[in-house]
């Protein structure tokens, strides 16, 4: 109770160090979903629209890679981006870019996934009237994703929810410094393990609370569309 | 209004077969399709009325044999268009659905929204110009697939029993706006399994069995004195296998 009351203080006051961790948190999460989304929409796209050898295994391993655990992901961004590594010459391990690069690969399977399967089921109903139409490739792709976004607006969400909870791929290429690669998630399981359970449990509120916010504007924004629009 | 000429006419099915799994659905047609009042295809289920239209359209390619338009077998089909039996709705507007059309059929940008008012005006959807076209009835939604079809300005409309579902006020005014369509110089091509709508549309009927070519002949002739047994018996209202 104690604990709880602390939390919801450290909210209510607006504390300086809260609020920079929160900011990184939304800021890191919501550039690998827009980055995730550059990749991921079209990769579902051509997924479904096209046939070639091996496609169905290239679905099969989209579809598993959505579950990929953030740990290797950020193992194996961490091997690229060390100074001895492919990329290492950029130098940009343990910043948020390395952050965002992380949850940008452990999103875009989710995001790609979701949109395939959503693409694929809208081109079975459009394709004879499109076909009719004499729309081309590009038009295609473009009709599909637009008459789609209400659904494909549910994938970014997963895959923002998916970015904005893990916290073992940001805790190795971020590295968890203090005012500099901070998130809320790694403060949480910092701050638990050193006992000071007020921070962690505020934080711990606000992450959920701003998941929640989110999902509630996405809802309204797609309750609003589907009136204008069905 | 007067109209260039149609281009993609007549359509000429030169020996036309269309086989799946071995079984043909279409079976060695040849026809041809010339501008002037509505053809009708009519026959039982699964004579091949469909298949027929989605050659018409080019939607299907035949496995033996040659369509041509305008005696040409590589036409685009730009001056065609096609309603399906259950039009798809994309999921915008009923105006956002004709703006769609008007702009595959390269029609400018500036000039589409006079265009989308006066297609709403032909099949009278005027007011329901900003709903969701998937919100509309069953008949409306029949009336703004015509009204798409209508905005590629084709020389060949291609209807697949596009009353099937819908009751007789709705049919009514589709039939309405067909004939229109067909008075204005369009051909028209239309599936149909009611008799009624061959008297009250065709100019000339095709007959199909089992996706053979049984008969194709004026409509008066068709229907007072059919020259097949099998289009006798259709007329006089039996059942055809």
């Amino acid at each position: 109770m104690q604990n709880g009351l602390n939390a919801w203080q450290l909210i209510a006051t607006g504390d300086a160090t809260l609020f920079a961790i929160v900011r990184l948190s939304l800021i890191v999460s919501l550039s690998a979903v827009a980055v995730a989304a550059l990749v991921g929409l079209p990769l579902g796209a051509v997924l479904a629209l096209t046939r070639f050898p091996g496609r169905g295994v290239a679905v099969v391993v989209l579809n598993a890679f959505m579950g990929l655990p953030p740990v290797v992901v950020g193992l194996a961004v961490y091997l690229l981006l060390s100074r001895s590594g492919p990329l290492g010459s950029f130098g940009i391990l343990f910043t948020p870019q390395a952050m965002v690069i992380a949850q940008a690969i452990l999103i875009v399977p989710i995001i790609a996934a979701l949109s395939r399967q959503t693409i694929e089921d809208l081109w079975l109903e459009y394709r004879d009237e499109l076909t009719a139409m004499d729309v081309g490739a590009a038009g295609r792709v473009a009709t599909l994703l637009w008459d789609a976004r209400l659904s494909l607006l549910t994938a970014l969400l997963a895959g923002f929810g998916r970015a904005a909870a893990e916290v073992g791929a940001v805790m190795i290429v971020g590295g968890n410094i203090d005012g500099f690669t901070r998130t809320m998630t790694t403060t949480i399981a910092l701050e638990t393990s050193k006992g000071n359970l007020p921070l962690a449990l505020g934080l711990g509120l606000v992450l959920i609370a701003l998941v929640v916010m989110i999902n509630a504007a996405a809802w309204s924004l797609r309750a609003w569309s589907e009136r204008q629009a069905g | 209004m007067m109209r260039a000429p149609l281009a993609d006419l007549p359509v000429v099915f030169d020996n036309v077969s269309l086989r799946a799994g071995g079984r043909p659905i279409v079976d060695r047609v040849s026809i041809s399709i010339d501008p002037g009042a509505p053809t009708l295809v009519v026959g039982p289920n699964g004579a091949g009325k469909s298949t027929l239209l989605r050659l018409c359209m080019g939607l299907v390619a035949p496995s033996e044999g040659r369509v041509s338009w305008g005696g040409r077998s590589d036409v685009k089909p730009t001056r065609r268009a096609f309603v399906f039996q259950r039009p798809v709705m994309l999921r915008r507007t009923a105006a956002a659905n004709l703006a769609y059309s008007l702009a595959q059929a390269g029609v400018a940008r500036e000039q589409r929204p006079a265009r989308v008012k006066k297609l709403l005006e032909q099949v009278g959807l005027s007011e329901l110009a900003d709903r969701p076209a998937r919100r509309l009835s069953g008949g409306e939604q029949q009336r703004l697939a015509l009204a798409r079809a209508l905005a590629r300005d084709p020389d060949l409309l291609l209807l697949d029993e596009p009353t099937a579902s819908l009751d007789p006020a709705a049919t009514r005014s589709v039939e309405e706006i067909v004939r229109t369509a067909a008075q204005s110089g369009i051909k028209v091509v239309m599936a149909s399994h009611d008799l009624g709508q061959v008297r009250r549309l065709a100019g000339n009927v095709i007959f199909l069995v089992r996706g053979a070519l049984r008969e194709h002949a004026a409509a008066d002739v068709f229907l007072n004195s059919p020259s097949t047994p099998e289009a006798a018996a259709f007329v006089r209202g039996d059942l055809v296998v």
